[in-house]
């Protein structure tokens, strides 16, 4: 790992090297090329710019914007917009919470869902709103969210009995 | 230049230099503010607004900390108003802390503790509402653990890793109710690039940063009667013991020491002097043969630990440099298991090794897989001055009353130059004492290495030995090793022979020793200064002030080492270290750090 990062995050760094505030650029930028920002890149990091690894640590974490972990395979967006909200979109987020063992901004431990909560997907016609990568399920129950994930788990076998 | 201007604090006319702040002004003239987050010898924070004052013609209160003198400024420290203020500021910390005090490490101690009683806060007064953080304590280290849920963010501990030791191994992380104080990747201090300096438990105003406390397995071995407990005592203990039981820093109690130790059931009371006085043996000949053999220089000592794992992790290119000899507590360890279990027909298995100690890197040293050469861990635990001071306590011993008594032979003796290894420059003037007699034949004239001496951040000299002119560096705090290490490797600094310590004035200041009482705080130059002129005080009440010249020292050559850096030495009291896969870099260092009056 540490050997295949270090010509991009190179080139990253000599562009930015003598701006001011760069770290938090370079970390921007680091985030938008892996979808996170990887343990071992921020290692590398602390020696091309002679800081230590508790600063960006401490900037990592300030900001909500930057990622530790990659992204799960599949974003799964709950739509807790007014419409949404109103018809049960907070008991399918609880079920997502039950089934997964995950909250918002979280990955699953396989890597496979990561959970977040977004505004509106503008289609409150179809309340409540699920977004499972690019499809949107709609009229969800909070029955149907075990089935729907199953059909994304590794052997299409359920992720995990409802509780 | 700074001018001087005239201000008025609770009613007294105080005079200070305009670039004063509040605080600088009020300790000058004896006035004591309350703070938290505020340490004259660390950079500012102000974040925990205890330290708030009542300016007149200011619309909000002030924090002294942050709020710059004025010429005419007129200002209450503890006006109705204020002290309400810092009642509501402590309950909300109190809010958010555990309600441990009976069964906190820090209590009698703590800070926070201090102020909630000084300021009136009653548990029925305030109401505690909603969640409080929960954090999982640190265990992972074998020196510091560290429990976020007593953190008050005071950032203390930050910065004296950063600005004083430069290791940087603290952070802050996340932000609101997550927030908290880590080493990055929130790894435990134990996988991290942490050096177990103390340094930080040192700063802490509450119980959140505590050495890992082993008494109960030194109790538990004292009560096993299986086991014979042997126990040595470092020469930076002696001088700041008192001050656990009330005396001034740097009151010699050695003797009462030993009798204290005794008292508690230890076995043997051996004197970490004897092994000091081998180390300089040891070492004096390694240095003179680099020097005389073209080996490795400059060469670096080896005694704290705190260093050796800095090095290791950020500048292993000195690995070479360091000397290859034991500290002296591990020296003491290998022989009390080979050279003593044999005189004193003991089986090693039932020496139960303890050592008393000024540092809580030390517990790391003797956990460390190189320091099993007697065949048995060589160490079996390390207990700081303060956790010394907690057992001597509970015994109910009224240590200031106790008579004096004498360490055991053969490994209690020691010379002069074994007590001022415990201050900044001590082993240095221990080793050239035997360095110069030995490589020149001749005695020397004046013993006392005074340019080596006090508490600047690098001090230098250059002592002639024959016809080399020997040039010699000292220096404490881990940011002052990186910047002088750096500037080695740049060709600015060029030396043969280097003294590291970890902690600011040596083993003295360490971060095992007593928190200071009264007014004095962490990093305090007149604690440090009290307990190295103990230190030397003992040094210069002995006849005899050479390692080399210490009889017993002659002894264990003849019945048991035979030479110096001979077969045996080299099995039982030299090692090597290696590199660590160096997780970041440490702080960039500019100016020296010379938290200390020059001498
Ligand atoms: S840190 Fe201080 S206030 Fe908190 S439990 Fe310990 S002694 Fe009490
Ligand atoms: S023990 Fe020393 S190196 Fe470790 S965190 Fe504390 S101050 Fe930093
Ligand atoms: S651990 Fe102690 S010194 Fe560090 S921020 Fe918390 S309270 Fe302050
Ligand atoms: S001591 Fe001034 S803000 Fe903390």
């Amino acid at each position: 790992m540490e050997t295949s990062v270090v010509p991009d995050i190179a080139n990253v760094v000599e562009k930015w090297k003598d701006k001011k505030g760069n770290l938090i650029m370079i970390l921007h930028e680091i985030q938008n090329q892996y979808g996170y920002v990887p343990r071992e890149i921020s290692f590398q990091l602390s020696k091309l710019l002679d800081v230590p690894l508790a600063r960006i640590y401490e900037v990592l974490t300030f900001y909500n914007y930057f990622k530790l972990k990659p992204p799960g395979k599949y974003t799964v967006s709950v739509c807790m917009g007014t419409a949404c909200y109103l018809k049960g979109a907070p008991e399918l987020l609880e079920e997502l919470h039950h089934i997964l063992g995950i909250k918002e901004g979280e990955t699953t431990k396989d890597g496979m869902f990561q959970l977040e909560i977004v505004r509106c997907l503008g289609c409150c016609g179809l309340a409540p709103v699920v977004k499972i990568g690019n499809k949107i399920y709609g009229g969800l129950k909070r029955s149907d969210i075990v089935n729907l994930l199953s059909q994304y788990s590794k052997e299409g076998a359920p992720v995990a009995q409802p509780v | 230049m700074s001018k001087q201007i005239t201000m008025t604090i609770d009613g007294v006319a105080v005079s200070v230099p305009d670039d004063y702040t509040i605080m600088q002004a009020a300790d000058s003239a004896g006035i004591h503010i309350p703070r938290l987050c505020y340490h004259s010898k660390l950079s500012q924070f102000g974040a925990c607004r205890i330290c708030v004052v009542d300016v007149e013609g200011m619309k909000n209160y002030a924090p002294a900390c942050s709020t710059q003198v004025k010429d005419g400024m007129i200002l209450q420290t503890h006006s109705a108003g204020i002290r309400k203020a810092r009642k509501v500021l402590i309950e909300l910390l109190l809010n958010n802390h555990p309600r441990d005090c009976q069964v906190c490490g820090k209590s009698g101690e703590c800070t926070l503790q201090e102020m909630a009683e000084s300021f009136g806060v009653k548990s029925d007064e305030f109401s505690f509402e909603g969640e409080r953080k929960t954090f999982e304590t640190d265990r992972s280290s074998v020196a510091v653990r560290r429990d976020s849920e007593k953190c008050i963010l005071c950032g203390k501990c930050v910065r004296v890793c950063s600005e004083i030791q430069g290791a940087n191994v603290l952070t802050f992380s996340h932000r609101g109710f997550r927030a908290n104080v880590v080493p990055a990747y929130n790894l435990g201090l134990g996988e991290s690039v942490c050096t177990n300096c103390g340094q930080c438990i040192n700063v802490c105003p509450t119980g959140a940063l505590l050495e890992h406390d082993n008494t109960e397995e030194v109790w538990h071995a004292i009560h096993d009667p299986n086991k014979v407990v042997m126990v040595q005592i470092a020469p930076a203990v002696r001088v700041a013991i008192g001050e656990g039981f009330g005396n001034e820093p740097g009151k010699d109690m050695t003797y009462e020491t030993v009798t204290a130790l005794r008292m508690l059931g230890f076995d043997i009371v051996f004197d970490t002097q004897f092994s000091a006085d081998l180390t300089i043996i040891e070492e004096g000949h390694e240095f003179i043969r680099r020097l005389t053999q073209k080996g490795k220089l400059p060469m670096i000592t080896s005694c704290s630990p705190g260093w050796i794992k800095f090095c290791e992790t950020f500048h292993p290119e000195f690995l070479e440099n360091i000397s290859t000899c034991k500290s002296p507590q591990q020296m003491m360890g290998a022989v009390i298991k080979t050279y003593y279990a044999d005189k004193s027909g003991i089986y090693p298995a039932k020496i139960y090794s303890v050592s008393i100690m000024p540092c809580t890197a030390k517990k790391f040293e003797a956990a460390r897989p190189e320091m099993n050469s007697s065949g048995y861990q060589d160490v079996d635990a390390v207990l700081t001055t303060r956790e010394l001071i907690k057992m001597i306590k509970e015994a109910g011993i009224d240590f200031n009353r106790l008579k004096k008594s004498e360490f055991d032979h053969p490994l209690g003796e020691s010379s002069g130059a074994a007590p001022i290894f415990g201050a900044t420059g001590g082993v240095m003037e221990a080793a050239l004492r035997t360095v110069y007699e030995v490589v020149t034949g001749k005695e020397l004239a004046q013993i006392d290495f005074t340019d080596v001496r006090g508490l600047e951040g690098i001090r230098e000299a250059v002592i002639p030995v024959n016809e080399i002119e020997v040039r010699v560096a000292v220096t404490y705090g881990l940011a002052n090793v990186h910047k002088l290490l750096t500037e080695i490797e740049q060709g600015k600094r060029q030396y043969h022979f280097i003294e590291i310590m970890t902690c600011p004035g040596g083993c003295i200041g360490g971060g095992g020793q007593p928190y200071p009482a009264g007014e004095a705080e962490a990093l305090d130059t007149s604690v440090y200064e009290k307990r190295a002129q103990g230190l030397y005080g003992i040094d210069e009440r002995k006849v005899i002030r050479k390692s080399h010249l210490n009889p017993d020292i002659t002894k264990i050559y003849q019945e048991f080492l035979k030479e110096p850096l001979g077969k045996v030495s080299h099995k039982l009291l030299h090692t090597h270290y290696h590199a660590r896969h160096p997780k970041g870099v440490p702080a960039r260092i500019k100016d020296t750090v010379n938290l200390f009056k020059a001498k």
